[in-house]
Protein backbone atom coordinates (compact mmCIF):
# COMPACT_ATOMS: atom_id res chain seq x y z
CA UNK A 1 0.00 0.00 0.00
CA UNK A 2 2.37 2.64 1.26
CA UNK A 3 4.02 1.65 -2.02
CA UNK A 4 2.08 2.31 -4.71
CA UNK A 5 1.34 5.56 -2.53
CA UNK A 6 5.20 6.58 -3.28
CA UNK A 7 4.54 5.34 -7.03
CA UNK A 8 1.58 7.62 -7.32
CA UNK A 9 3.49 10.15 -5.81
CA UNK A 10 6.16 9.41 -8.16
CA UNK A 11 3.82 9.12 -11.02
CA UNK A 12 2.68 12.63 -10.61
CA UNK A 13 5.69 14.55 -9.55
CA UNK A 14 6.98 12.88 -13.21
CA UNK A 15 3.98 14.08 -14.95
CA UNK A 16 4.36 17.28 -14.14
CA UNK A 17 7.55 18.03 -14.56
CA UNK A 18 7.33 16.65 -17.82
CA UNK A 19 4.32 19.14 -18.70
CA UNK A 20 6.31 22.20 -17.46
CA UNK A 21 9.51 21.31 -19.37
CA UNK A 22 7.78 20.47 -22.81
CA UNK A 23 5.97 24.38 -22.19
CA UNK A 24 9.07 26.38 -21.25
CA UNK A 25 7.73 29.64 -21.51
CA UNK A 26 5.83 28.52 -18.33
CA UNK A 27 9.16 28.43 -16.76
CA UNK A 28 10.51 31.09 -18.17
CA UNK A 29 7.68 34.10 -17.74
CA UNK A 30 7.87 34.25 -13.94
CA UNK A 31 11.73 34.44 -13.76
CA UNK A 32 11.33 37.11 -16.05
CA UNK A 33 8.72 39.13 -14.27
CA UNK A 34 11.52 38.59 -11.27
CA UNK A 35 14.20 40.14 -12.91
CA UNK A 36 11.97 42.76 -14.73
CA UNK A 37 10.92 43.92 -11.30
CA UNK A 38 13.82 44.07 -9.74
CA UNK A 39 15.64 46.15 -12.42
CA UNK A 40 12.43 48.82 -11.91
CA UNK A 41 13.98 49.59 -8.36
CA UNK A 42 17.08 51.59 -9.75
CA UNK A 43 15.41 52.94 -12.07
CA UNK A 44 12.24 54.54 -9.88
CA UNK A 45 14.59 54.98 -7.00
CA UNK A 46 17.91 55.32 -7.53
CA UNK A 47 21.11 54.02 -8.83
CA UNK A 48 22.71 55.02 -6.28
CA UNK A 49 24.71 51.72 -4.62
CA UNK A 50 24.08 52.70 -0.88
CA UNK A 51 20.94 52.89 -1.35
CA UNK A 52 20.44 49.83 -3.35
CA UNK A 53 21.99 47.92 -0.72
CA UNK A 54 19.64 48.70 1.92
CA UNK A 55 16.59 48.08 -0.50
CA UNK A 56 18.13 44.67 -1.67
CA UNK A 57 17.05 42.14 0.70
CA UNK A 58 13.40 43.29 0.84
CA UNK A 59 13.07 44.29 -2.70
CA UNK A 60 14.52 41.16 -4.13
CA UNK A 61 12.07 39.04 -1.45
CA UNK A 62 8.92 41.07 -2.63
CA UNK A 63 10.02 40.11 -6.43
CA UNK A 64 10.15 36.54 -5.56
CA UNK A 65 6.58 36.43 -3.64
CA UNK A 66 5.09 38.00 -6.65
CA UNK A 67 6.95 36.18 -9.14
CA UNK A 68 5.74 32.98 -7.04
CA UNK A 69 2.21 34.42 -7.12
CA UNK A 70 1.68 34.90 -11.23
CA UNK A 71 3.09 30.84 -11.16
CA UNK A 72 0.89 29.62 -8.24
CA UNK A 73 -2.19 29.41 -10.54
CA UNK A 74 -0.06 26.42 -12.42
CA UNK A 75 -0.13 24.41 -10.06
CA UNK A 76 -4.04 23.20 -10.32
CA UNK A 77 -5.81 24.90 -12.63
CA UNK A 78 -5.15 23.19 -15.93
CA UNK A 79 -5.33 20.05 -14.72
CA UNK A 80 -9.15 21.48 -13.13
CA UNK A 81 -9.68 22.04 -16.85
CA UNK A 82 -8.99 19.03 -18.21
CA UNK A 83 -10.73 16.68 -14.96
CA UNK A 84 -7.31 15.47 -14.35
CA UNK A 85 -7.76 16.99 -11.03
CA UNK A 86 -11.28 14.90 -10.26
CA UNK A 87 -9.85 11.39 -10.98
CA UNK A 88 -6.70 12.46 -8.76
CA UNK A 89 -9.22 12.80 -5.60
CA UNK A 90 -11.57 9.86 -6.94
CA UNK A 91 -7.89 7.99 -6.60
CA UNK A 92 -7.96 5.09 -3.70
CA UNK A 93 -4.55 7.28 -2.69
CA UNK A 94 -4.30 10.45 0.01
CA UNK A 95 -5.69 13.08 -1.61
CA UNK A 96 -2.79 15.44 0.66
CA UNK A 97 -0.19 13.19 -0.91
CA UNK A 98 -0.65 13.41 -4.37
CA UNK A 99 -0.92 17.68 -3.53
CA UNK A 100 2.44 17.67 -1.85
CA UNK A 101 3.79 15.82 -5.23
CA UNK A 102 2.45 18.93 -7.14
CA UNK A 103 3.56 21.20 -4.88
CA UNK A 104 7.23 19.85 -4.85
CA UNK A 105 7.02 19.64 -8.89
CA UNK A 106 5.99 23.46 -8.43
CA UNK A 107 8.58 24.54 -6.67
CA UNK A 108 11.09 22.71 -9.01
CA UNK A 109 10.22 24.44 -11.88
CA UNK A 110 9.37 27.84 -10.31
CA UNK A 111 11.52 27.89 -6.83
CA UNK A 112 14.49 26.46 -7.49
CA UNK A 113 15.64 28.73 -10.30
CA UNK A 114 14.40 31.94 -8.72
CA UNK A 115 17.37 30.72 -6.45
CA UNK A 116 19.94 29.60 -9.33
CA UNK A 117 19.07 33.29 -10.45
CA UNK A 118 18.90 35.42 -7.31
CA UNK A 119 23.10 35.95 -6.92
CA UNK A 120 22.94 37.53 -10.13
CA UNK A 121 20.29 40.09 -8.43
CA UNK A 122 21.89 40.52 -5.83
CA UNK A 123 25.08 41.69 -7.60
CA UNK A 124 23.02 44.13 -9.61
CA UNK A 125 21.69 45.32 -6.20
CA UNK A 126 25.00 45.84 -4.70
CA UNK A 127 24.17 43.69 -2.20
CA UNK A 128 27.58 42.84 -0.32
CA UNK A 129 29.04 39.35 -0.38
CA UNK A 130 28.57 38.23 2.85
CA UNK A 131 25.15 38.37 2.27
CA UNK A 132 25.15 35.93 -0.83
CA UNK A 133 24.72 33.19 1.82
CA UNK A 134 22.02 34.31 3.50
CA UNK A 135 19.65 35.30 0.52
CA UNK A 136 20.02 31.84 -1.02
CA UNK A 137 19.57 29.95 2.30
CA UNK A 138 16.28 32.23 2.66
CA UNK A 139 15.24 31.50 -0.67
CA UNK A 140 15.71 27.81 -0.20
CA UNK A 141 13.57 27.95 3.29
CA UNK A 142 11.26 30.34 1.88
CA UNK A 143 9.96 29.73 -1.25
CA UNK A 144 8.79 25.93 -0.63
CA UNK A 145 6.75 27.85 1.78
CA UNK A 146 5.50 29.86 -0.86
CA UNK A 147 4.19 27.07 -2.98
CA UNK A 148 2.98 25.20 -0.18
CA UNK A 149 0.83 28.12 1.70
CA UNK A 150 -0.39 29.74 -2.26
CA UNK A 151 -1.33 26.06 -3.30
CA UNK A 152 -4.11 26.25 -0.40
CA UNK A 153 -5.10 29.23 -1.92
CA UNK A 154 -5.08 28.18 -5.46
CA UNK A 155 -6.97 25.27 -4.72
CA UNK A 156 -9.58 27.69 -3.04
CA UNK A 157 -10.30 30.04 -6.34
CA UNK A 158 -9.46 27.23 -9.07
CA UNK A 159 -13.36 26.83 -9.58
CA UNK A 160 -13.49 30.59 -10.13
CA UNK A 161 -12.72 32.17 -13.38
CA UNK A 162 -11.15 35.30 -12.25
CA UNK A 163 -9.49 33.92 -9.83
CA UNK A 164 -6.44 35.55 -10.09
CA UNK A 165 -6.80 38.83 -8.03
CA UNK A 166 -8.38 37.39 -5.34
CA UNK A 167 -5.55 34.32 -5.16
CA UNK A 168 -3.25 37.02 -4.26
CA UNK A 169 -5.24 38.99 -1.60
CA UNK A 170 -5.82 35.91 -0.16
CA UNK A 171 -2.47 34.56 -0.45
CA UNK A 172 -0.03 37.54 0.32
CA UNK A 173 -1.02 38.44 3.95
CA UNK A 174 -0.37 35.21 4.60
CA UNK A 175 3.31 35.31 2.91
CA UNK A 176 4.06 38.25 5.45
CA UNK A 177 6.33 36.46 8.31
CA UNK A 178 8.57 34.46 5.39
CA UNK A 179 8.96 37.85 4.08
CA UNK A 180 9.36 39.17 7.23
CA UNK A 181 12.14 36.74 8.54
CA UNK A 182 13.67 36.48 5.62
CA UNK A 183 14.29 39.90 4.43
CA UNK A 184 15.83 40.80 7.94
CA UNK A 185 18.13 38.19 7.98
CA UNK A 186 19.49 39.06 4.64
CA UNK A 187 19.98 43.04 5.95
CA UNK A 188 21.49 41.07 9.16
CA UNK A 189 24.01 38.87 7.28
CA UNK A 190 25.06 42.31 5.40
CA UNK A 191 25.89 43.74 8.71
CA UNK A 192 27.86 40.69 9.39
CA UNK A 193 26.08 39.70 12.18
CA UNK A 194 24.40 36.46 13.19
CA UNK A 195 21.62 35.15 11.39
CA UNK A 196 20.83 31.54 12.59
CA UNK A 197 18.03 33.17 14.48
CA UNK A 198 16.24 33.99 11.75
CA UNK A 199 16.95 30.41 9.99
CA UNK A 200 15.55 28.76 12.33
CA UNK A 201 12.30 30.26 12.55
CA UNK A 202 12.22 29.92 8.66
CA UNK A 203 13.16 26.09 9.11
CA UNK A 204 9.95 25.97 11.53
CA UNK A 205 7.99 27.67 9.09
CA UNK A 206 8.70 25.51 6.51
CA UNK A 207 8.21 22.45 8.38
CA UNK A 208 4.71 23.71 9.47
CA UNK A 209 3.88 24.60 5.95
CA UNK A 210 4.67 20.92 4.87
CA UNK A 211 2.64 19.23 7.68
CA UNK A 212 -0.01 21.17 7.65
CA UNK A 213 -0.88 22.81 4.12
CA UNK A 214 -1.31 19.59 2.08
CA UNK A 215 -4.46 18.58 4.61
CA UNK A 216 -5.84 22.14 3.64
CA UNK A 217 -5.02 21.67 0.07
CA UNK A 218 -6.87 18.38 0.19
CA UNK A 219 -9.85 19.46 1.92
CA UNK A 220 -10.07 23.27 -0.44
CA UNK A 221 -10.16 21.06 -3.35
CA UNK A 222 -12.52 18.74 -2.32
CA UNK A 223 -15.02 22.05 -1.75
CA UNK A 224 -14.20 23.48 -4.95
CA UNK A 225 -14.72 20.37 -6.62
CA UNK A 226 -17.80 19.34 -5.97
CA UNK B 1 -31.12 21.58 27.83
CA UNK B 2 -29.51 19.79 24.54
CA UNK B 3 -32.93 20.18 22.65
CA UNK B 4 -32.72 23.83 22.91
CA UNK B 5 -29.50 23.80 21.32
CA UNK B 6 -30.49 21.47 18.25
CA UNK B 7 -33.42 23.38 18.06
CA UNK B 8 -31.29 26.45 17.07
CA UNK B 9 -29.62 24.95 14.86
CA UNK B 10 -32.43 25.59 12.13
CA UNK B 11 -32.78 28.70 10.93
CA UNK B 12 -36.41 28.71 11.70
CA UNK B 13 -35.93 28.55 15.14
CA UNK B 14 -33.03 31.00 14.64
CA UNK B 15 -34.82 33.45 13.09
CA UNK B 16 -37.40 33.65 15.49
CA UNK B 17 -35.15 33.26 18.84
CA UNK B 18 -32.94 36.34 17.59
CA UNK B 19 -35.89 38.42 16.52
CA UNK B 20 -36.89 37.99 20.87
CA UNK B 21 -33.60 38.76 21.67
CA UNK B 22 -32.64 41.75 19.27
CA UNK B 23 -35.25 44.33 21.13
CA UNK B 24 -33.10 43.19 24.42
CA UNK B 25 -29.88 43.48 23.26
CA UNK B 26 -30.24 46.75 21.48
CA UNK B 27 -31.35 48.75 25.06
CA UNK B 28 -28.78 46.92 26.58
CA UNK B 29 -25.66 48.13 24.52
CA UNK B 30 -27.87 51.64 24.24
CA UNK B 31 -27.41 51.82 28.67
CA UNK B 32 -23.80 50.60 28.48
CA UNK B 33 -22.63 52.53 25.88
CA UNK B 34 -24.18 55.79 27.58
CA UNK B 35 -22.62 54.62 30.56
CA UNK B 36 -19.40 53.69 29.27
CA UNK B 37 -18.84 56.91 27.39
CA UNK B 38 -20.31 58.69 29.82
CA UNK B 39 -17.61 57.66 32.79
CA UNK B 40 -15.22 57.50 30.44
CA UNK B 41 -15.00 60.80 28.72
CA UNK B 42 -16.30 62.62 31.84
CA UNK B 43 -16.02 61.30 34.99
CA UNK B 44 -12.52 59.13 34.89
CA UNK B 45 -9.67 61.37 35.60
CA UNK B 46 -7.16 62.77 32.76
CA UNK B 47 -3.75 60.95 32.37
CA UNK B 48 -0.88 62.57 33.61
CA UNK B 49 1.07 62.11 30.44
CA UNK B 50 -1.29 62.63 27.01
CA UNK B 51 -4.04 64.41 28.97
CA UNK B 52 -7.15 64.04 27.63
CA UNK B 53 -6.70 62.70 24.16
CA UNK B 54 -5.80 59.27 25.86
CA UNK B 55 -9.36 58.97 26.15
CA UNK B 56 -9.81 57.84 22.91
CA UNK B 57 -8.73 54.15 24.31
CA UNK B 58 -12.30 53.66 25.35
CA UNK B 59 -13.13 53.40 21.40
CA UNK B 60 -10.12 52.37 20.72
CA UNK B 61 -9.39 49.32 22.76
CA UNK B 62 -12.31 47.07 22.82
CA UNK B 63 -12.42 47.69 18.98
CA UNK B 64 -9.39 46.49 18.70
CA UNK B 65 -10.25 43.42 20.88
CA UNK B 66 -13.20 42.54 19.21
CA UNK B 67 -11.41 42.67 15.65
CA UNK B 68 -9.57 39.93 17.47
CA UNK B 69 -12.71 37.63 19.12
CA UNK B 70 -14.50 38.02 16.02
CA UNK B 71 -12.15 36.17 14.28
CA UNK B 72 -12.56 33.75 16.36
CA UNK B 73 -15.86 33.63 16.06
CA UNK B 74 -15.64 33.62 12.23
CA UNK B 75 -13.15 30.94 12.46
CA UNK B 76 -15.04 28.75 14.80
CA UNK B 77 -18.45 28.67 13.61
CA UNK B 78 -16.83 28.55 10.03
CA UNK B 79 -14.90 25.12 11.35
CA UNK B 80 -17.85 23.91 13.04
CA UNK B 81 -19.86 24.04 9.41
CA UNK B 82 -17.51 22.57 8.00
CA UNK B 83 -17.21 19.47 9.74
CA UNK B 84 -21.04 18.81 11.13
CA UNK B 85 -22.62 20.82 8.01
CA UNK B 86 -24.30 22.89 10.10
CA UNK B 87 -26.44 25.95 8.23
CA UNK B 88 -26.59 27.60 11.11
CA UNK B 89 -22.95 28.10 11.25
CA UNK B 90 -22.19 28.90 7.88
CA UNK B 91 -24.83 31.81 8.08
CA UNK B 92 -23.11 32.95 11.58
CA UNK B 93 -19.61 32.78 10.11
CA UNK B 94 -20.53 34.71 6.82
CA UNK B 95 -22.41 37.37 9.16
CA UNK B 96 -19.92 37.70 11.15
CA UNK B 97 -17.17 39.14 8.65
CA UNK B 98 -17.90 42.14 7.71
CA UNK B 99 -19.10 43.23 11.63
CA UNK B 100 -15.03 42.13 12.47
CA UNK B 101 -13.89 43.75 9.78
CA UNK B 102 -15.78 47.55 10.59
CA UNK B 103 -14.59 46.61 14.05
CA UNK B 104 -10.97 46.00 13.01
CA UNK B 105 -11.35 49.03 10.68
CA UNK B 106 -12.65 51.52 13.38
CA UNK B 107 -9.39 50.17 15.52
CA UNK B 108 -6.66 51.66 12.86
CA UNK B 109 -8.90 54.67 12.57
CA UNK B 110 -9.09 55.25 16.18
CA UNK B 111 -5.60 54.01 16.80
CA UNK B 112 -4.39 56.89 13.49
CA UNK B 113 -6.26 58.82 15.74
CA UNK B 114 -4.77 58.56 18.89
CA UNK B 115 -1.34 58.10 16.67
CA UNK B 116 -1.47 61.97 16.02
CA UNK B 117 -1.20 63.88 18.70
CA UNK B 118 1.05 60.63 20.66
CA UNK B 119 3.69 60.31 17.95
CA UNK B 120 2.69 63.14 16.05
CA UNK B 121 1.92 61.12 13.10
CA UNK B 122 -1.09 59.34 11.48
CA UNK B 123 0.33 56.36 10.72
CA UNK B 124 3.62 54.47 12.27
CA UNK B 125 4.31 50.66 11.68
CA UNK B 126 3.79 50.06 15.04
CA UNK B 127 3.39 46.29 16.01
CA UNK B 128 0.29 46.38 16.94
CA UNK B 129 -1.48 48.83 14.49
CA UNK B 130 0.70 46.62 11.73
CA UNK B 131 -1.03 43.23 12.32
CA UNK B 132 -4.23 44.88 12.88
CA UNK B 133 -4.09 46.04 9.35
CA UNK B 134 -2.92 42.33 8.17
CA UNK B 135 -5.92 41.55 9.97
CA UNK B 136 -8.24 43.85 7.68
CA UNK B 137 -6.50 42.33 4.65
CA UNK B 138 -7.51 38.84 6.30
CA UNK B 139 -10.98 39.97 6.96
CA UNK B 140 -11.14 41.59 3.33
CA UNK B 141 -9.75 38.36 1.78
CA UNK B 142 -12.38 36.31 3.23
CA UNK B 143 -15.26 38.32 2.47
CA UNK B 144 -13.86 38.98 -1.22
CA UNK B 145 -13.86 35.06 -1.65
CA UNK B 146 -17.01 34.26 -0.03
CA UNK B 147 -18.56 37.34 -2.76
CA UNK B 148 -16.37 35.04 -5.56
CA UNK B 149 -18.03 31.92 -4.78
CA UNK B 150 -22.07 31.75 -6.37
CA UNK B 151 -23.12 27.98 -4.36
CA UNK B 152 -23.64 29.35 -0.77
CA UNK B 153 -22.53 26.02 0.63
CA UNK B 154 -19.49 25.80 -1.42
CA UNK B 155 -18.52 29.29 -0.54
CA UNK B 156 -19.13 28.66 3.44
CA UNK B 157 -16.81 25.65 3.16
CA UNK B 158 -13.96 27.83 1.16
CA UNK B 159 -14.22 30.76 3.67
CA UNK B 160 -14.46 28.25 6.60
CA UNK B 161 -11.30 27.00 5.00
CA UNK B 162 -9.74 29.99 4.88
CA UNK B 163 -10.46 30.96 8.20
CA UNK B 164 -9.00 28.35 10.00
CA UNK B 165 -5.34 28.66 7.83
CA UNK B 166 -5.68 32.55 9.15
CA UNK B 167 -6.03 31.58 12.32
CA UNK B 168 -3.21 29.35 12.25
CA UNK B 169 -1.34 31.91 10.79
CA UNK B 170 -2.23 34.91 13.10
CA UNK B 171 -0.57 33.87 16.05
CA UNK B 172 2.12 33.76 13.70
CA UNK B 173 2.07 36.91 11.79
CA UNK B 174 2.03 38.82 15.08
CA UNK B 175 4.80 37.74 16.95
CA UNK B 176 6.61 37.85 13.25
CA UNK B 177 5.62 41.76 13.19
CA UNK B 178 6.37 42.14 16.32
CA UNK B 179 9.81 40.86 16.51
CA UNK B 180 10.36 42.73 13.42
CA UNK B 181 8.76 45.79 14.84
CA UNK B 182 11.88 45.58 17.82
CA UNK B 183 14.78 45.43 15.21
CA UNK B 184 13.82 47.97 13.44
CA UNK B 185 12.06 51.17 15.40
CA UNK B 186 11.74 49.60 18.52
CA UNK B 187 14.19 52.51 20.42
CA UNK B 188 12.39 55.16 18.49
CA UNK B 189 9.22 55.10 18.87
CA UNK B 190 8.55 56.57 21.99
CA UNK B 191 6.16 54.34 23.18
CA UNK B 192 4.61 55.32 26.58
CA UNK B 193 5.29 53.05 29.03
CA UNK B 194 1.91 51.76 30.86
CA UNK B 195 1.67 51.82 34.13
CA UNK B 196 -1.08 49.55 36.20
CA UNK B 197 -4.18 51.41 34.84
CA UNK B 198 -5.83 53.12 37.71
CA UNK B 199 -9.58 51.46 38.66
CA UNK B 200 -11.03 54.73 37.46
CA UNK B 201 -9.76 54.01 33.90
CA UNK B 202 -10.33 50.18 33.78
CA UNK B 203 -13.82 49.90 34.78
CA UNK B 204 -15.22 52.26 31.68
CA UNK B 205 -12.87 50.34 29.60
CA UNK B 206 -14.74 47.16 30.68
CA UNK B 207 -17.62 48.70 29.98
CA UNK B 208 -17.08 49.93 26.89
CA UNK B 209 -16.12 46.23 26.00
CA UNK B 210 -19.08 44.40 26.98
CA UNK B 211 -21.35 47.42 25.42
CA UNK B 212 -19.12 46.68 22.23
CA UNK B 213 -19.49 42.62 22.53
CA UNK B 214 -23.21 42.78 22.89
CA UNK B 215 -23.58 45.07 20.04
CA UNK B 216 -21.78 42.64 18.20
CA UNK B 217 -24.30 40.14 19.12
CA UNK B 218 -26.76 42.00 18.10
CA UNK B 219 -25.41 43.22 14.85
CA UNK B 220 -24.95 39.70 14.03
CA UNK B 221 -27.88 38.64 14.96
CA UNK B 222 -29.50 41.18 12.51
CA UNK B 223 -27.22 40.53 10.08
CA UNK B 224 -28.14 36.59 10.19
CA UNK B 225 -31.43 37.35 10.22
CA UNK B 226 -31.72 39.17 7.23
CA UNK B 227 -29.15 36.27 5.84
CA UNK B 228 -31.81 33.64 6.74
CA UNK B 229 -34.56 35.45 5.04
CA UNK B 230 -32.47 35.50 1.70
CA UNK B 231 -31.05 31.94 2.30
CA UNK B 232 -34.38 29.90 3.03
CA UNK B 233 -36.84 32.23 0.52
CA UNK B 234 -37.65 28.99 -0.97
CA UNK B 235 -39.16 27.91 2.29
CA UNK B 236 -42.68 27.57 3.43
CA UNK B 237 -42.19 29.35 6.27
CA UNK B 238 -41.04 32.27 5.33
CA UNK B 239 -43.02 32.56 2.08
CA UNK B 240 -45.67 32.42 4.77
CA UNK B 241 -43.79 35.13 7.14
CA UNK B 242 -43.09 37.53 4.12
CA UNK B 243 -47.00 37.37 3.05
CA UNK B 244 -48.22 37.76 6.78
CA UNK B 245 -46.23 41.01 7.20
CA UNK B 246 -47.35 42.48 3.96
Amino acid sequence: MTNSLLAAFVVILRRDLTLALRTRSEIANPLLFFVIVISLFPLAVSPEPKVLQTLAPGVIWVAALLATMLSLDSIFRSDFEDGALEQMLLSPHSTSILVLAKVLAHWLVTGVPLILLSPLLGVLLNLPTEAMPALLATLALGTPVLSLVGAIGVALTVGLRRGGVLLSLLVLPLYIPVLIFASNAIATAGAGLEIRGQLYFLAALLALALTLSPFATAAALRISLR
Amino acid sequence: MWSFFHRLASPKHFYAFAGRLIPWLGWITLLLMLAGLYTGLFVAPTDYQQGESYRIIFVHVPAAWMSMFVYMVMAISGGIGLVWKMKMADIVAASAAPIGAAFTFLALVTGSLWGKPMWGTWWIWDARLTSELILLFLYLGFIALGSAIEDKRTAANACAVLALVGLVNIPIIHYSVEWWNTLHQGSTVTRFDRPAMATSMLIPLLIMFLAYKIYFFLVLFMRTRAEILDRERNTGWVKQLVTEAS
